[in-house]
Order: C-alpha cells, then sequence, then structure tokens
C-alpha cells in the first residue's frame, strides 16, 4: 500500500512544482510587481497602490475595460443565439446531415489571426469597393476605420469564427434529449415554440450556462482578433484589456502599471464567471 | 417508420453555408489573382490561375520552415499532453478523498480563471533568464498550462471507471504505474482523443504564447509568421492571401480527412 501511495506521489508531485514555477509563480510575481513602479529594466520602488487607483484615472484604461466589456457581451449573446440555432437546425431531421454539420464546424478549425487578417481585407478594401459597385453608399465607408463603429466589425469576425464551438456543444446537449419526449409533447398538441421553451431548453440547460461562462471569458481576454483587425484603432478605440497590458508592459515600460492592471483584470474575470455561473445554475434549478 | 425530411430547414442550413464559406472563396480568388485584376471585381474568377503567388508567399516567408516549426510544436505537445496529463489526473481522481489530492485538484482548475496577462510578464522574462525562449520552452509550457483544463476533463472521466478493474491487477502485484500504463490508460483512449484534437487545434493555432516567448524570427510559427510579414504584406493583397491559404491549408487537409473522428470526439467531450 505504501508503495502505492508513494506511486501517486510520484505522479503528481513534479507536476505540482512545474506548475507553481510557470503559472503560479509568475501570477505571484505579477501581483508583487503591480504594487511596484517598476518599468520593466532598472530600479524600483514599492508604491503601495497607487498603480491601482491611477488605472481608474486612466483614459486608456477606462476606455480598454468599456471596449472589452461592450465586444464581449454582445459577442456572447449573439454567439449564443446563433449557435443554438444552428444547433437546433442541425439535430432536426435534414438531409446532408453530417456534410453541413462538418462546414459548420469549420471555421473553429482556422488561426483566429489568419480569419482577422481576412476579414480586415473584407471590410476595408471587398466591402466598401462592393457597395461602390452596387451604388449603396451607405456601406461604402471602411467600418474599422469609424472610431464609433469598428467595434462592430471586431463582434462580426469574432462571431463569425466562435460559433461553430459552440454549435458543437450545442448539438451534443440536444443529442441528449431523448426522441421520446418530444413524440409525448407533439401528441399532446404542444406547438414546436412552446416545445423549445418547455422541454428542449430545460434540458440543455446545463450546457446554456457552460457556453455562456465559456464564451463570456474567451471574449473578455481577446487580443488575436484586435492585433488582426484594427490594431487597437482607430487611436485606442477598439484596444481590449489583454492587448494593453501586452503594449504597456512590453513596450511602453509600464510592467508595474500593467500588472496592477492585470490584477483588476483577473478580479473582474473571477467575479463575473462566478456571478454567471451562480445566476445561470440558480435558473437550472428553477426549472 | 422513417419520418419525412425537413427540407426547409435544410435549404435554410445550406443558405448558411455560404456565410461560412464567403471568407474562404474570397481568399482562394484573392490568392489566385495578379495585382492588376485587384481593380476588377473582387468576387470575379481569376482570368488565370496564377500560382507564382503561392511560391513568392513560400520563399517570402519561410514557409517551409515555420510549417515544420508548427508542426514539430504540436505533435510533441499533443503527445507529450495526452501522456503526462492523463497520468497526473488518475493520481488525483483515485484520491480525490483525501485532502491532499482534492486541494491539488482545484489548485490546478482553478487557475482556469487566471488570464494570461497577468502572468505574461513576468513569464517572458523568466523564461527568457532560463533560456527557453525557443521552440522547447513553448512546447513545456502548453503542456504545463494545459493541465488546468485537463485535470478537470479527464479527473471526471476516470472518476466514472470503476475502481474493481484495477483491484484485480492490485491483487497480483502490479504497481500503480503498470495499472496506469495497462489498465486505465487503454480505457481512456475516448478521452484521450477529445483532449488530443482541442490540444492540437490550440497549439496550432495560438497566437499569443510564440508572440511573447519566442525571440528567434527562424523559431516563428505559421500563426506568428503571417503577423511578422503583415507589414510586407499590405502592398500586396496577392501575396498575402497566398500566404494566408498556405497557413490554414495543413489544418483543412486534416480536418477534410478527419472531420467525422475530429467533431465526434469533441461532442464526447462535451458530454462528459
Amino acid at each position: 500500500m505504501k508503495s502505492r501511495q508513494r506511486a501517486f506521489l510520484l505522479m503528481t508531485i513534479p507536476a505540482v512544482i512545474l506548475f507553481f514555477i510557470f503559472h503560479t509563480f509568475p501570477l505571484l510575481q505579477g501581483i508583487l510587481y503591480s504594487f511596484t513602479n517598476w518599468r520593466g529594466y532598472g530600479d524600483w520602488d514599492f508604491i503601495g497602490l497607487s498603480n491601482y487607483v491611477n488605472v481608474f484615472k486612466d483614459m486608456r484604461a477606462l476606455n480598454a475595460y468599456g471596449f472589452t466589456f461592450q465586444f464581449a457581451i454582445v459577442s456572447t449573446v449573439l454567439v449564443n443565439i446563433f449557435s443554438l440555432l444552428i444547433a437546433l437546425g442541425l439535430n432536426a431531421n435534414i438531409k446532408f446531415q453530417k456534410t453541413l454539420r462538418a462546414v459548420y464546424f469549420l471555421p473553429n478549425i482556422l488561426s483566429i489571426l489568419i480569419v482577422g487578417f481576412i476579414f480586415q481585407f473584407i471590410f476595408t478594401i471587398f466591402l466598401p469597393q462592393f457597395s461602390d459597385a452596387l451604388g449603396i453608399q451607405a456601406l461604402a465607408t471602411n467600418i474599422l476605420g469609424s472610431p464609433d463603429h469598428a467595434w462592430v466589425g471586431v463582434v462580426i469576425m469574432a462571431v463569425w469564427q466562435a460559433t461553430a464551438f459552440n454549435t458543437i456543444l450545442y448539438l451534443a446537449g440536444l443529442q441528449t434529449v431523448p426522441e421520446d419526449v418530444y413524440e409525448a409533447a407533439a401528441i399532446d398538441g404542444a406547438s414546436p415554440w412552446k416545445r423549445f421553451w418547455k422541454i428542449t431548453f430545460p434540458l440543455i440547460a446545463p450546457f446554456f450556462t457552460i457556453n455562456m461562462v465559456l464564451a463570456l471569458k474567451t471574449f473578455l481576454m481577446v487580443f488575436d482578433h484586435i492585433i488582426a483587425l484594427t490594431g487597437g484603432g482607430p487611436g485606442y478605440a477598439t484596444e481590449s484589456i489583454s492587448v494593453l497590458i501586452y503594449r504597456g508592459g512590453f513596450e511602453g515600460g509600464q510592467f508595474g502599471y500593467q500588472s496592477a492592471n492585470a490584477v483588476i483584470y483577473f478580479i473582474v474575470i473571477v467575479v463575473l464567471s462566478i456571478i454567471q455561473l451562480r445566476f445561470l445554475q440558480n435558473r437550472e434549478v428553477q426549472q | 417508420m422513417r419520418k419525412k425530411k425537413n427540407w426547409l430547414v435544410t435549404s435554410l442550413l445550406i443558405i448558411g453555408t455560404l456565410l461560412i464559406f464567403f471568407p474562404l472563396y474570397l481568399t482562394i480568388n484573392i490568392a489566385l489573382k495578379t495585382p492588376e485584376e485587384m481593380a476588377k471585381p473582387l468576387l470575379s474568377l481569376p482570368d488565370e490561375w496564377r500560382f507564382q503567388n503561392f511560391l513568392d508567399a513560400i520563399e517570402m516567408t519561410n514557409f517551409f520552415q515555420a510549417l515544420s516549426n508548427s508542426f514539430i510544436v504540436t505533435f510533441s505537445v499533443v503527445v507529450l499532453t495526452v501522456l503526462t496529463n492523463s497520468l497526473v489526473s488518475y493520481a488525483i481522481a483515485r484520491n480525490m478523498h483525501k485532502k491532499f489530492y482534492k486541494g491539488l485538484f482545484y489548485y490546478f482548475v482553478s487557475a482556469m480563471f487566471v488570464p494570461f496577462p497577468i502572468i505574461m510578464l513576468p513569464l517572458v522574462r523568466q523564461t527568457a533568464i532560463a533560456g527557453m525562449d525557443n521552440l522547447i520552452g513553448l512546447i513545456f509550457l502548453y503542456i504545463v498550462f494545459q493541465l488546468s483544463f485537463n485535470v478537470f476533463i479527464y479527473v471526471g472521466y476516470i472518476k466514472s471507471i470503476p475502481v474493481a478493474l484495477e483491484e484485480a491487477a492490485v491483487m497480483d502485484g502490479a504497481s500503480s504505474w503498470k495499472i496506469f500504463w495497462k489498465v486505465i490508460f487503454p480505457l481512456l483512449s475516448p478521452m484521450n482523443a477529445t483532449v488530443a484534437i482541442l490540444t492540437a487545434l490550440y497549439a496550432w493555432n495560438d497566437f499569443m504564447l510564440p508572440l511573447v516567448i519566442l525571440t528567434d524570427p527562424e523559431d516563428a510559427t505559421l500563426p506568428l509568421v503571417q503577423y511578422i510579414f503583415q507589414s510586407e504584406f499590405s502592398t500586396n493583397y496577392n501575396l498575402a492571401f497566398a500566404s494566408y491559404l498556405l497557413a490554414l491549408l495543413p489544418m483543412i487537409i486534416v480536418y477534410l480527412i478527419a472531420q467525422k473522428w475530429i467533431i465526434g470526439n469533441v461532442t464526447r467531450g462535451a458530454v462528459k
């Protein structure tokens, strides 16, 4: 028995040590540096909570939070609506089911960065040329060049790419719903609308929860999309929190300051995830 | 009794695929055109297929170097992740009644909530000092970081495997290692496949970790190369799109061959 216990320890301890060195230790350092004025090189001093106070006074940082939330919430809602609709469609008694399913999952296997470059071309070159040819002036401007509307472009690209994965998760959920439940409801004369809200949706509620939480978390961390589409512009209009931390930390000599920003970002993500889980799981129980 | 096919939904879904195919059609189309043709309608087919764009892109971006980097990273990460992460999860899953292992489980899993940017700045310094700013370091970090998600899904799966299967082997005097490799690991095959696919997609397409960790341009992976050459592409969209297409192609080919298996295993992972 002793040797079994020793084997179990040997299986886990190296992993724990490595995980600590490369994940937890940098995290602790990040928290430590957030209380300093370190630029990433040279001397530094502890400056207490100044960095934290300054983040809340920094228009560029506040703007990054505003943009990131707006982008993440809108994208999460849209991705979940589209992926649920597509999953319902794919789960119906349709022709070419396997092929269609394969096509709808395709965007998920593609690199976000490269998809972003392609959409950048669509927004800046293709759409203006296309709408010019059709004579639609409203669409003839480059949406990514507008400080007010560039975020919509980022949402469109993000939704195009991310819907695929959530569709597969919903589809997996729908396949756990037994066929005879529907047959019973159909005999009772329930309308398709009612059948969805009263039977299907409650049964796949756990998948709804996980999809909402996953999508929001992924979108709050948005990075590749921004680098490929707008570089954070025009101005700082579409600069996400990740991009700001990356730029400020590596290029702007703000190691300490951006560490404080990252700690706030971390707290925001944890709090939001917990609220979301609580809220959505309560709904599951009630239904 | 076969129910009638729902043609309405089928047609709607087929129309919807146009939205998926459109950016890809545009990519292929532009990749095959000459710069002069860019003034004509972009959707029209090329006058003649210009494969020279691909040859130019291959040379300019050192495509085969990047392809081999991406391949080495993805392959090593997938194999080592499946072998190591499953082993760690096994030890945790079989000892969840003990405080220590339960603590480990929550330690790994809670790390999923840590956004990468908070560890990014110190990590980059740390890896540079340790001489890990290369492909080996990148592979190593992927395997370690994946633990948090993989422990979560492996432990759930291993708990559903009856302990009775192992007890016979224990009676025969087999060590825990032997039991894991001979009894448990083969039983994990479905989960191993799920983990392998998700890990492969992540390692192949990830841009942020290579961007911050790698310092030698020779080490650049496929997405990173597209980023590095962006500024030079800006004048020549045909070359850029040829390069994008080349970078997307390996994964698309794998997907075309194995899509049934890939989707099946991702779905299975979701239900578990």
